[in-house]
């Protein structure tokens, strides 16, 4: 029977603000998981603190609602320990970049088969509007009493040099977009982040919807706005990774991204960035050192016999530490 | 002076050096030849927190029935290095045997910089008030007219001749066998036959047949130079002795092994001492025989993942702990506290997380390789709010490996995070014990729901927190059909999700604490304390203590029992849920309480005193980052028994 968006709706009441981007990338991840072929039965929806990480609460998949910044080493665990389930992590730029940029950093260098989506609106909406790590110096939103006086973190770069392996950038309002964004990043076999663009109508006056959408830059030949973001697919930028390119070729490739990445004001490329599926994930080095890792994850192990006795064999186990008392020949 | 033989099968043997020169080695080696000779061992590790080159020391004791505790006293001081020899010859007693090395005889006490300044003073002035020269020879003058034996062991000659006998002109690539050539120089002077050592170094350096070789050339060399010099014999002797097959292991291993056995297949951790030695046994152990499996021929395997902090850590256990895996991460004090948000997060959506805390002195860094109980009261009220934990204290080896077990089944059964609380004394010290057994405590994994369900069966759907009457809730896992659920760190509704509600508040409050309740009742009484009765009626006195303490408590017991005082211990060992009624009962009726603690305040007593109403006004406390030694206790507990009253506070120091 197949998942209908209908399917994906829980009674919980959704409290986001009128007009938040929360709502187009909730229902871009609804719409990706009807259209993939996964079983909503091994979908695990993790997500952090923050408005965005309500979502959860709004979908009806095993929704794992976990502490400010921690998102992904809840759901890194999950992963690990059953690696059938389908784990996707969201949270906001604070939650993520903030107090939660160590773990996302980390995450990079052990490339488990996952995705993340961030929601980066860049402020703290739940507390009030305060700057977020994306918000780029000397602007002020709304509710800042001063101009923001930190460099703001490019979540793009930052997780190039982390080493996730597939890197793509979104716009909430752009559902379409987004919802295939989600549908590439779950299918990569590895790490896979999404920086979704958001705007906050609350407490974001800077980088509005029309911002984005360009309604201050009418194009004077069609009079229509010209929106800020544009879209990687269909130009002639490649940010793949193959295993038949040579070390050159792919130095190349990652000057690329990182050039990339770094555009933003009146154009913002939208798009996969980065796609390296030559690295192993973390499972395929794990079945390495542990064989029946792939074949009896953690969560699948027979711990006990019918009569509740543990199957580990202890003699065997504890071989290295035994000691048979010596009988001397006299 | 008469040297008639006074001891066989029981002494305490050192050795010493500079941490990464083989101390560790070389007294596993001695233990291990021990062991093969059908002896019972106890071993006391110290070390300094550094890679190479400060003292650290390691201390056996050798007995023919089972030993528990280390002794004040040193036997035998086996030395390579002038340090240990300065360091340590005061804690040789009359009638014991120094091992040294000839060439060291003129080394200036102050010349040894890793001796700290306040050390060297000490012993300077205790040589100059007997007239003594404040040197290496100072130092064996004042131990022989102590009545020790002394024995030079010409290491550098032993070197030479063991490099000659193989055919190596490198001499310093054999100068790290000097510490067995102590080993063996040591056995030659106890009189217990070579073969045991040379098994014993066989089985340490296994598969390096030349590292095998050359230490046991050495060994033999060096026990025959020893036993040349005996001109009579030395007054302790050991002798093997026939036994059944046992394990000498340190608690960290006591504990891994109790880990895989209860079905532990996810760790975590961060690596902090004293607690990653456990990790990385079981990394080095990650792929083990199972039997009576379902599967035949299928292994199992443990997941060990080295995490970026502690925060990480425990989040990933406790992620892993939803899917139904049985997860822990493992930690000491520092790496706790920063576990804090993780253990209040398990805590609100109970989640069956095992932590395993290896306490060493506190506060802040405070002593990364040293002893202390000091994080009681900590462990017991960590996390802001309130939630309920099972908080499990082992006391010895035996007892590590059974609650490793036992608290995974507390886990599951009451779903909570559980703590099952060491200190470094039980992670580093190393002991002989009959082999442990695998199915003596059953896995029970409380209301799990196993096995291929689809959906509930009554239309309803799952309710992850559904109210139940003692509280615990049918726990499905991540990815079972028709069990969807939701976790949030929120106050919840049955299904999970946020939910601020005032009456919906009481009653989750109401069913997570309950849980603390029926944990209390369903576990039995002997998984909750130990009492050891006195072999008269009516106990002279009663000790309270937990943990690492009851070995020393134990060996000290039957020394205060031979002069006649009756002593009864209570040793308890779940903290939360707290056996209330149990202490109350056994403390009201004692003639004087004595608390024993390895901390500054006495927080055992304090729990006591919070729970029972029962003030323990006698207390022994040591907070100078080593164990307690039997005699210590044997002491100290005569010592407030023969005044109380002016006894309130006894504090230990013992220890180098």
């Amino acid at each position: 029977m197949a998942l209908k968006l209908t399917d994906l709706k829980t009674d919980v009441h959704n409290d986001w603000c009128p007009g938040c981007g929360d709502f187009g990338i909730e229902a871009s991840l609804k719409m990706a998981l009807t259209e993939m072929p996964v079983d909503i039965n091994k979908v695990a929806l993790f997500s952090g603190i923050g408005c965005s990480s309500k979502l959860v609460h709004f979908t009806n998949a095993f929704g794992i609602h976990t502490l400010h910044g921690r998102v992904l080493g809840y759901a890194q665990g999950a992963k690990l320990a059953n690696p059938d389930l389908e784990v996707i992590a969201v949270g906001g730029d604070g939650d993520g970049l903030g107090i939660g940029v160590g773990h996302f950093v980390h995450a990079g260098r052990r490339n488990i088969d996952m995705a993340y989506i961030i929601h980066d609106n860049g402020v703290y909406g739940l507390t009030k509007g305060q700057a977020s790590p994306t918000l780029h110096l000397g602007m002020q939103t709304k509710s800042l009493p001063e101009p923001n006086i930190n460099s703001n973190i490019n979540p793009l770069m930052l997780a190039l040099a982390s080493g996730f392996t597939f890197i793509a950038r979104s716009y909430a309002y752009n559902t379409r977009h987004l919802k295939e964004m989600i549908k590439k990043a779950v299918a990569h076999k590895g790490f896979a982040l999404i920086d979704a663009l958001q705007p906050c109508p609350t407490y974001n006056d800077i980088n509005t919807k029309e911002w984005y959408g360009g309604e201050d830059r009418i194009d004077p030949a069609t009079k229509r706005p010209m929106a800020r973001t544009y879209d990687l697919e269909g130009t002639e930028y490649n940010g793949r990774i193959t295993a038949d390119m040579s070390g050159d070729e792919v130095d190349k490739n990652l000057l690329q991204v990182i050039e990339k990445s770094r555009e933003w004001g009146d154009k913002i490329p939208i798009g996969v960035f980065y796609q390296n599926e030559t690295v192993p994930i973390y499972g395929e080095r794990i079945n390495e050192r542990n064989p029946s890792y792939l074949k009896e994850p953690p969560a699948r192990q027979q711990l006990a016999k019918n009569d509740g006795k543990s199957v580990v064999n202890l003699d065997n186990l504890s071989k290295g530490l035994l000691f048979e008392s010596l009988v001397l020949a006299q | 002076m008469s040297r008639a033989i006074a001891k066989v099968n029981d002494l305490s043997w050192m050795t010493g050096g500079p941490q990464g020169s083989g101390v560790d080695s070389s007294a596993n080696i001695f233990a291990g030849a021990c062991v093969l000779g059908g002896l019972w061992t106890f071993g006391l590790r110290e070390y300094y927190s550094s890679i190479k080159g400060p003292h650290s020391y390691f201390e056996v004791r050798v007995n023919s029935d089972k030993i528990r505790s280390h002794v004040n006293n040193v036997d035998v001081l086996a030395t390579f290095d002038a340090e240990t020899l300065i360091r340590h010859a005061e804690e040789v007693a009359p009638g014991g045997g120094i091992l040294y090395d000839p060439t060291f005889s003129n080394i200036e006490i102050d010349k040894v910089e890793s001796i700290e300044t306040p050390v060297v003073l000490r012993i300077k002035a205790r040589l100059a008030k007997q007239n003594l020269p404040g040197n290496v020879t100072g130092i064996l003058e004042e131990a022989k007219r102590r009545g020790v034996n002394l024995y030079p062991i010409p290491y550098n000659d032993i070197i030479a001749k063991t490099a000659a006998q193989i055919g190596e002109h490198q001499l310093s690539k054999l100068s790290r066998i000097v510490n067995v050539l102590s080993v063996s120089a040591s056995f030659a002077i106890l009189g217990f036959n070579e073969n045991f050592l040379n098994q014993s170094i066989g089985r340490a350096f296994a598969g390096k047949k030349k590292v095998v070789e050359m230490n046991e050339i050495g060994a033999k060399l060096a026990y025959d130079a020893a036993k040349s010099q005996l001109k009579q014999p030395f007054p302790f002797q050991l002798h093997p002795i026939q036994n059944q097959p046992r394990l000498l292991l340190m608690g960290v291993e006591a504990i891994a092994l109790g880990k895989l056995v209860g079905g532990c297949r996810v760790q975590t951790y961060y690596p902090i001492t004293p607690a990653a030695d456990e990790s990385e046994f079981l990394e080095s152990h990650g792929n083990f025989d199972i039997s009576g499996g379902n599967n035949p021929g299928q292994k199992g395997s443990i997941l060990v993942t080295q995490t970026e902090d502690e925060i990480a850590a425990i989040t990933m256990a406790t992620g892993a702990a939803l899917t139904g895996a049985r997860a822990a991460t493992s930690t000491s004090g520092p790496g706790f506290s920063l576990m804090v948000e993780g253990l209040g997060w398990a805590g609100m959506n109970e989640v069956p997380l095992v932590i395993t805390h290896y306490q060493r002195g506190g506060p802040a860094t405070g002593q990364p390789t040293r002893h202390e109980q000091g994080d009681l009261k900590f462990i017991l009220s960590a996390a802001h709010g309130e939630f309920p934990r099972i908080v499990l204290c082992s006391g010895d080896m035996e007892e590590s490996f059974y609650d490793a077990i036992r608290i995974f089944n507390y886990a599951e059964r009451f779903q909570m995070p559980s703590i099952h609380l060491i200190d470094k004394g039980l992670a580093n010290n190393s002991m002989t014990i009959s082999p442990p057994k695998a199915d003596l405590v059953p896995i029970q994994r409380g209301k799990l729901i196993q096995g291929d369900h689809l959906g509930n069966g009554n239309g309803e759907p799952y309710r992850r927190f559904a109210f139940t009457e003692d509280g615990v809730s049918p726990r499905a896992v991540l990815g079972m059909p028709g069990y969807r659920f939701w976790n949030t760190g929120d106050e919840h509704d049955e299904m999970g999700h946020i939910e601020e509600d005032p009456d919906n508040r009481v009653k989750m409050m109401t069913k997570r604490m309950t849980k603390l309740d029926t944990a209390a009742k369903e576990i039995p009484e002997d998984e909750k304390f130990n009492f050891f009765a006195p072999s008269k009626k009516q106990a002279d006195v009663t000790i309270v203590s937990w943990g690492s303490t009851k070995g020393p408590i134990l060996d000290a017991m039957k020394l205060l029992e031979k002069d006649g005082i009756g002593v009864e211990f209570l040793q308890i060992r779940l903290v939360s849920p707290f056996p209330t009624e149990t202490v109350k009962q056994k403390l009201a009726r004692a003639k004087l309480v004595i608390g024993i603690e390895q901390n500054y305040s006495g927080q055992m007593a304090a729990v006591i005193a919070e729970k029972t109403m029962i003030d323990v006004k006698n207390k022994i406390v040591k907070f100078n980052g080593r164990p307690m030694s039997q005699d210590e206790i044997y002491q100290s507990v005569k010592q407030v028994i023969s005044n109380p009253a002016q006894n309130r506070r006894v504090v230990l120091t013992h220890g180098a």
